[in-house]
């Protein structure tokens, strides 16, 4: 049968700053081609960066993505302080990674529920989110806020994590990690979740290569990156962790890697605390008066990889050019590789592996008809197949014990 | 009891536009439905299809690319409908207004019958606001 | 490997299309190359040295539209940029997506905003703009008195 089905994916994607529409090619039940529109949350922020000050520009790019909202103030803050040339207190280093680290394990939980969504186990998805919460409060007691924390500055960040409140987030970071061995415990060791994600979405070594993909995307392939090892900034090289990566490069080794990172952001985060403790409390920010002419590149590393920066100042109060990348940038063209060939079913997993959307969810829903009058699946529709999918697999596993 | 008291004297169903946002509303949306808060024992549903929904919600600031997938929804939707703004970019544009696309507030396509400021706002502040609609009939 | 090293491999090799190179602080290099040689040194930076693409910034200045391909070598934690100046009237480059993916949507995002031409570049469709500005308006480009 030659005729093809379209099954819209989008548009409205909130979670990068990339939402597009996906558009799958399918024959059957098989997706044979994928395309994708953007430009649906295109919102010129590298123009608008160029009218706004050093200072504002940090409240802008923390609103580029609210999930990293800290990666971006992140690169941005390196960027800058290398063209003013500067080097940053020991304590702000530590806040800095802290506040990193406390965003990498919020986000990755936030993943780990959307994509037991996807699959059709709604209990993972709430007992990730409702593990997620305690994490937002600690971000709310540090910083005042639960999402955009507007914690960095130029040289410094602006509040503290005074000694009094150090005891509350050690302790939030012992009950987090009991509540990871029950949600890891659960992932790794159910069949279903293994029938539906492994050998699905592969992308290989070179794959990877050939798109530039970064984070979790390319480190469960195989390739060794990890900007806050390579390139270390903030407190990274002063604290002792590890780059986790796995090698088959599908869905399951995705899940695996985010799962272990936020072990590893845990241990990071402790042993941040235990250096804040000895150091003196204060002397947060350098006072900067002046950003001379120059480039910089700033990069760190966002829950979802890379985010690059790269900064172009004439010497006045404004970026001359702000050009910004941020990791799904190129993640999420991987796509072509991964989808095609995939049933639909499996489609939807390979496509949130990349960690690109996840509040699509509820709202892929096709708000504009085709005028080709080509068939169309709503997002609702879609999950149903894949959940329908994880039954099936289910009772068959049922039925061999 | 007018008609549009009935129309919504029961569950609401709610349908999510995120327009150009940074999503940080659309996580404290769904965050509304996720065990601390729990909208749905309020009887409040997300729904996958505006043909569905009581309630739109609108986030993020509105590019010119969005604006007639805004119009085409509403047009879409059963009325009675309510709109709710939400955050600063639905309210206002907030730090997006002064983009090269972007094609005005939420309240300069598609009529809205409620704001919900904050950048994001609070899951709580969230429920307030749909709670106050609910009350409002 | 160091930066300095990284730099002096690659001047010893392409000595003549390179004008003009920029340690900076760090690990970072910024390379001006003459435009027609930018499939060259990127085919020797990306498959002989292993470096990954990054990104390439364009900017629009006085001398005409420059675009920066930032290469990362991770193992080493360098950012090697190559920079070339385009002219202003008709600005044009070879295109790299046929060496490998990762340029594809930044080369569209380019040929959008400032108007760039990338020669043979395998589908060099909208990306952004479609409804957002019509046809032929560059935002990102600038006014000079």
């Amino acid at each position: 049968m030659s005729r093809k089905t379209l099954i819209p994916i989008g548009p409205y994607h909130p979670l990068q700053e990339e939402p597009e529409l996906f558009k799958l090619y399918c024959d059957g039940e098989i997706v044979r081609d994928i395309k994708w529109e953007t430009g649906y949350n295109h919102r010129g922020i590298e123009k608008l960066s160029e009218s706004k000050s050093y200072d504002q520009v940090f409240f802008l790019v923390e609103r580029i993505c609210g999930i990293c909202s800290t990666s971006h103030p992140f690169a941005f803050a390196n960027a800058v302080e290398e063209i003013v040339g500067v080097e940053i207190t020991d304590r702000t280093k530590y806040i800095r990674s802290v506040i990193g680290e406390l965003e990498r394990i919020h986000s990755h939980l936030l993943w780990v529920g959307l994509a037991g969504h996807f699959l059709g186990y709604n209990t993972v998805f709430m007992w990730a989110w409702k593990y997620r919460e305690p994490i937002l409060d600690l971000f709310e007691m540090i910083t005042g806020n639960r999402n955009s924390y507007a914690m960095f500055k130029v040289g410094g960040v602006r509040r503290d994590i005074e000694k009094s409140k150090i005891p509350a987030i050690r302790r939030e970071m012992g009950v987090i990690r009991k509540k990871l061995d029950l949600l890891t415990g659960a992932v790794m060791d159910d069949p279903v979740i293994h029938a539906r994600t492994k050998g699905v979405g592969i992308l290989t070594r070179q794959d990877i290569i050939d798109y530039a993909a970064v984070g979790p995307t390319a480190r469960a392939s195989g390739v060794d990156i990890d900007v806050r090892r390579d390139d270390p900034y903030a407190a990274y090289p002063l604290v002792n962790w590890k780059v986790i990566t796995a090698g088959a490069g599908d869905v399951f080794a995705k899940a695996e890697v985010r799962l272990l990172e936020m072990y590893e952001s845990a241990s990071i985060i402790e042993q941040c605390l235990d250096a804040l403790e000895k150091l003196e409390e204060g002397n947060i920010a350098l006072k900067i008066n002046e950003i001379p002419a120059g480039i910089g590149t700033g990069r760190a590393e966002a829950p979802r990889g890379e985010v690059f920066h790269f900064v172009v100042s004439d010497g006045s109060n404004s970026p001359a050019r702000h050009k910004i990348r941020a990791p799904s940038y190129t993640n999420i063209a991987t796509f072509k590789k991964s989808c095609i060939g995939q049933t639909i079913a499996d489609a939807t997993i390979s496509l949130a592996a990349v960690d690109p959307c996840y509040c699509c969810t509820e709202r892929m829903a096709a708000a504009y008809d085709s005028s080709s009058g080509e068939k169309i699946l709503n997002a609702n529709e879609l999950i149903e197949i894949s959940m329908k999918r994880t039954k099936e697999l289910r009772k068959s596993e049922a039925g061999h014990e | 009891m007018g008609f549009k008291d009935y129309c919504f004297r029961k569950s609401l169903w709610v349908f999510h536009f995120g327009g150009a946002s940074c999503n940080n509303c659309d996580i404290e949306i769904l965050d509304c439905l996720t065990p601390r808060h729990d909208l749905e024992r309020f009887g409040i549903l997300l729904v996958g299809s505006i043909r569905h929904a009581d309630v739109l919600l609108v986030n993020g600031s509105i590019n010119r690319r969005d604006r007639d997938r805004l119009l085409e929804l509403y047009r879409q939707a059963p009325k009675p409908i309510l709109v709710v703004a939400i955050g600063a970019c639905g309210c206002t544009g907030g730090i997006f207004a002064e983009g090269n696309t972007f094609a005005g507030p939420v309240d300069k396509i598609i009529p809205v019958d409620a704001y919900i400021p904050g950048c994001p706002p609070k899951p709580e502040a969230i429920i307030a606001g749909i709670v106050k609609l609910a009350g409002k009939k | 490997m160091d930066t300095e090293a990284a730099i002096n491999k690659l001047t010893g090799k392409f000595i003549d299309e390179i004008a003009e190179v920029t340690l900076q602080k760090g690990k970072r290099a910024i390379v001006t190359i003459r435009p027609t040689a930018l499939l060259t040194l990127s085919e020797y930076l990306f498959k002989s040295e292993g470096f990954r693409f990054i990104i390439a910034s364009a900017m629009h200045t006085r001398r005409g539209f420059e675009i920066y391909y930032h290469f990362s070598l991770d193992a080493d934690g360098i950012i090697l940029s190559l920079h070339v100046i385009l002219d202003k009237e008709k600005p044009h480059i070879e295109s790299l997506s046929n060496m490998f993916s990762a340029s594809n949507w930044i080369e569209r995002e380019m040929h959008e905003l400032f108007g760039i031409d990338f020669l043979h570049h395998p589908n060099q469709e909208k990306l952004l703009s479609e409804g957002n500005w019509a046809e032929g308006v560059y935002p990102y480009r600038k006014e000079f008195k």
